[in-house]
């Protein structure tokens, strides 16, 4: 154990406030708080909310990064305030909602789009060849599986959304990281028949080609999912598809 | 009262400024456009060609000069760093799986490399 | 008030509420369901279960044996013929969990791979790495979003119950977003809301649990059963309480002392098993209530690991080597390394038991129906009762799955003979809620603090209903309780904006807690036995004469709760001595 991970400090945060009651444009609010080096930056926003300042907004509930409610700006950068630690940080630290998403008050943003994109790519498995229950689990390798495992472990953390400057130029409408790599994990799980139809949703102009591969979304993600991975895979497959289609004719299915 | 969400606007000129990731994948972007231009001349230098031998004459002569010397070898620069840019990114379009595990990332750049330094060699072999 | 009407509301949106959601929505393609949550879907508390979940699977294994370590690992409280149908059940939802896309564990044959657990006898324990809860949970949430009847309604907390005619025919909630009350008028309702793990100061369980359903259901008069039955989970990180699976030890992880002494084997657990190779319900996979209540052993014995976070004892996974922990254990390493600084590849890690998982709860019968008609509950905020007086680890993960889909289904047998309700009734006591809520957002300035009630209230779970309880603990925990109750009417809120008011919603799920707090230190107070996790150092015995019994704590606005008994459902296993010793086996 090192043991600079035992003291404790005074540290500046610079948090955005934005109350729609009141505030025309949000504004940035300085306090000090006295935090343990061990803490993360949730545990020195908790001490702020129960000792400082309780009309403080911002989600949270885990504090084990996994649940995905805690994404903000630290400094910058989209991080998971449950995974960013204190001792990390020197001077002020900035923290603002995600960006690129409408900030609903204080550190909380609207995640509607988000959560109409991931229902819109159709994120679930459909089979391949149904099966009923009495005839036991699908029999999947663990190389098949290995296959689409890293892209299975996206928690919804929305951090990808937050660095991707696509998303924000395109004002939205780009269907973004997280929600395109669910889609591609099913296409690629050797269980799922279903690649058609999302194909339809995502090898489009707001789908995977809305993307320059800036590779931003992977190197912000807390799960190390790799979206720009993912997708950078449906082009490849896409354009293949294309292929397939106007040059080998005879090879339609 | 009740909702009334805030819209930050980006900045459509000036956003990739704010990080050191961004002006990264713009400097790689931008390069491109030189490889662009070189691709332009090249055609230019195939018109020039096919109208005859004065015409072609001429056309080298131009590349020739100190300003067309100085753009090729920044063209030439940055078009090995777009190269190297995406050969290092090849592996996230590529990945390859063997068994359970997948190929190490350097292998599938590393293969990009090997492939482009053959294809060097063998048509400088060819045009000595 | 904007009204939402729907066939079934269901309360919350973790694994139990979204597998009720499917089985309506398969069942029936014109029921409409609402599914109302504090918290979008994917943050429920479902996600942060790690080693996996079981269900006899594997030719080796029988419903039998599942059957007699759930009954025993619960230490006879268990409704039996729950069990009974539970193990047969767990199977098909777990196979069913796969056919959705759960990405199991697998074989080298391509079949679903089983792992050993705690005080399990054969491995069978479906797992997804270390983040099976994870997988769970998101499996059960994309599957919801094929279905258009399911709509749902995130980031809205519920209220009050609409009661009318006896029957419960839905609920008032925030939404959060506008802050306004809305009526939600079905004519059924699930309470798939969670435990209420955050009533202690040290626990694994995420902010959200804070036991908003089962308050819901106790203050309309739904008994909460056996709640002094808490689960003491034995590997917490000792800073932040952090969940370290079990997994940790099933793959072969053990509990050392300060002497590097394995000392579970001084506790009837014993004798010690090779290094590296756990041998099944025995030594480090007995199951949690001992393990922990021998560390707490250790500790009284100055054995313990000095940390600056109190004393703790060591969790040696150095053994494994690296390949496996990160095969295996991926997740645990990593919580290792961000909040203490340890990695286990390399370092032992010092844990301490931490409370992680509520027993008791909303009593329902094998139908997940309540007292009250059209009301059911599943899940941790729910006592079948199928985990008795200590549940088995991986029991969890299939209960909010084999119950969900019972509340689901038991509800949509319930709605299809009822008439609609009273519009005007209903409507009235939507009102009355609302009202109850504008007082306390209107109130001027209180004198007692969110936050300061909320740490009294923890710190007196912490003292006197830990792992070992005694009469003199108890009853001062009782009257602080009592005391916090009364204090609560005058808590001060300071945030007045509509808009996601967190200060607001801090206040009512500390009302939650309190209630919950009460009944489970009550419970624990009459209960003058020591059985599974309730362990009394003034009655160490087991008594089946007179404690072979659910206790059932019911509400009072004003006292504490009155605590009755009823009777345990005993079929096939007279209650015997749970043996976790290896040699005799």
């Amino acid at each position: 154990m090192s043991d600079n991970r035992l003291g404790a400090r005074q540290v500046e945060l610079e948090v955005l406030r934005y109350n729609p009651d009141r505030d025309e444009t949000p504004s940035y609010q300085r306090y000090s708080v006295p935090c343990k080096n061990e803490w993360c930056m949730l545990d020195a926003l908790n001490y702020l909310k129960d000792h400082i300042d309780p009309t403080l907004a911002y989600r949270w509930s885990c504090h084990m990064q996994v649940c995905g409610s805690c994404g903000m700006m630290i400094n910058g950068e989209p991080k998971l305030a449950c995974k960013a630690m204190v001792r990390d940080y020197e001077g002020v630290i900035r923290l603002e909602p995600l960006a690129h998403f409408p900030i609903e008050r204080d550190l909380v943003s609207v995640a509607d789009d988000f959560m109409d994109k991931l229902k819109r790519v159709k994120p679930y498995l459909i089979p391949a060849k149904p099966k009923t229950l009495e005839e036991g689990e699908y029999k999947q390798t663990p190389a098949q599986m290995q296959r689409y495992r890293r892209f299975s472990m996206c928690i919804n953390c929305m951090l990808c959304y937050a660095a991707c400057p696509e998303y924000g130029l395109t004002k939205s409408k780009f269907i973004g990281p997280a929600a395109i790599t669910l889609a591609h994990r099913y296409n690629l799980d050797s269980r799922d028949g279903g690649r058609d139809e999302r194909q339809e949703e995502i090898a489009t102009n707001e789908g995977v080609w809305e993307c320059t591969f800036v590779g931003a979304c992977s190197d912000v993600c807390p799960k190390h999912v790799d979206p720009a991975s993912a997708l950078q895979q449906v082009k490849v497959a896409s354009t293949v598809d294309w292929y397939l289609e106007h040059f080998m004719s005879w090879n339609k299915k | 009262m009740s909702r009334r969400p805030y819209v930050h606007e980006i900045s459509r000129t000036a956003w990739f400024f704010k990080r050191p990731r961004y002006m990264r994948y713009m400097a790689r972007e931008v390069t491109c456009i030189f490889i662009g231009i070189y691709t332009i001349i090249l055609l230019v230098g195939l018109a020039r060609l096919s109208e005859g031998q004065a015409q072609y004459e001429g056309f080298l002569a131009a590349l020739r000069q100190p300003l067309s010397i100085m753009f090729h070898v920044l063209a030439l620069a940055f078009s090995l760093y777009n190269s190297f840019t995406w050969f290092n990114v090849a592996p996230k379009a590529l990945p390859i799986q063997v068994g359970e595990q997948f190929m190490p990332d350097s292998v599938v750049s590393g293969a990009h490399y090997v492939v482009w330094i053959l294809l060097s060699i063998f048509i400088l072999y060819w045009a000595i | 008030m904007e009204t939402f009407k729907a066939d079934v509301a269901i309360i919350g949106a973790g694994g139990a509420g979204l597998r009720a959601a499917i089985a309506l929505a398969q069942a029936d393609s014109k029921i409409r369901i609402a599914l109302i949550s504090k918290v979008y879907p994917m943050r429920s508390h479902t996600c942060a279960a790690e080693g996996g979940a079981a269900g006899v699977v594997k030719p080796d294994d029988s419903y039998e044996q599942h059957f007699h370590d759930t009954v025993g690992g619960g230490d006879w409280l268990c409704d039996q013929d729950a069990v009974e149908y539970f193990i047969h059940e767990a199977p098909k939802e777990l196979t069913q969990l796969e056919h959705w896309g759960c990405p199991w564990n697998r074989e080298p044959d391509g079949s679903v791979a089983v792992r050993p657990f705690g005080g399990m006898k054969i491995q069978r324990t479906w797992f997804a790495a270390d983040k099976s809860g994870f997988h769970i949970l998101h499996t059960l949430f994309q599957t919801t979003l094929q279905y258009p009847n399911i709509q749902r309604f995130d980031e809205y907390y519920a209220t009050d119950l609409l009661v009318d005619d006896g029957r419960c025919q839905g609920l008032t909630a925030i939404e959060m977003k506008t802050g306004q009350m809305r009526r939600f008028q079905a004519r059924a309702v699930i309470i798939a809301g969670g435990g209420a793990g955050r009533i202690f100061p040290f626990n694994t369980n995420g902010a959200i649990k804070t036991g908003d359903g089962m308050a819901l259901a106790y203050r309309a008069g739904v008994p909460l059963k056996d709640m002094e039955f808490v689960q003491f989970h034995p590997t917490g990180l000792p800073n932040t309480g952090t969940l370290l699976t079990e997994a940790c030890r099933s793959e072969g992880g053990v509990l050392l002392n300060k002497d590097n002494y394995r000392f579970l084997q001084d506790y009837g657990m014993g004798p010690e098993t090779p290094l590296g190779k756990p041998e099944l319900k025995t030594m480090e996979l007995g199951p949690r209530d001992r393990v922990s209540q021998s560390i707490w052993h250790e500790i009284q014995k100055g054995r313990a690991v000095k940390t600056t976070w109190g004393d703790c004892v060591w969790l040696d996974m150095r053994h494994l080597g690296e390949k496996k922990i990160n095969e295996r254990l991926p997740f645990v390493r990593d919580i290792c390394i961000s909040y203490l600084g340890i990695d286990p590849v390399a370092e032992m890690v010092p844990i301490r038991p931490v409370a992680h998982y509520m027993m008791g709860g909303i009593h329902t019968d094998l139908n997940a129906a309540t007292s009250i008609p059209g009301l059911f509950a599943a899940g941790e905020c729910a006592c079948v009762s199928i985990n008795g007086a200590n549940r088995l680890g991986s029991n969890s993960l299939v209960e909010i799955l084999v119950f969900g889909h019972r509340a689901g289904l038991s509800a949509l047998e319930y709605v299809r003979d009822q008439k609609p309700g009273n519009d005007a009734a209903l409507a009235s006591q939507g009102e009355a809620a609302q009202a109850k809520l504008r007082a306390l957002f209107m109130r001027d300035v209180g004198k007692e603090s969110i936050a300061g009630l909320r740490k009294e209230m923890t710190d007196t779970m912490g003292e006197g209903v830990g792992i070992y309880r005694t009469a003199h603990g108890l009853t001062e925990t009782c009257n602080k309780l009592a005391d916090l109750r009364r204090r609560y009417a005058d808590v001060a809120l300071h945030d007045k904006t509509n808009v996601y008011n967190t200060d607001l919603l801090s206040a009512l799920e500390l009302g939650s807690m309190l209630d919950c707090a009460e009944a489970v230190a009550v419970s624990g107070l009459e209960r003058k036995e020591s059985r599974g996790a309730h362990q009394r150092l003034d009655f160490t015995a087991r008594d089946d004469n007179k404690y072979l019994k659910h206790s059932m704590a019911y509400y009072s606005q004003t006292e504490r709760p009155r605590i009755e008994y009823r009777d345990v459902v005993i079929t096939t296993s007279p209650p015997g001595v749970r043996d976790y010793s290896g040699a005799k086996k």
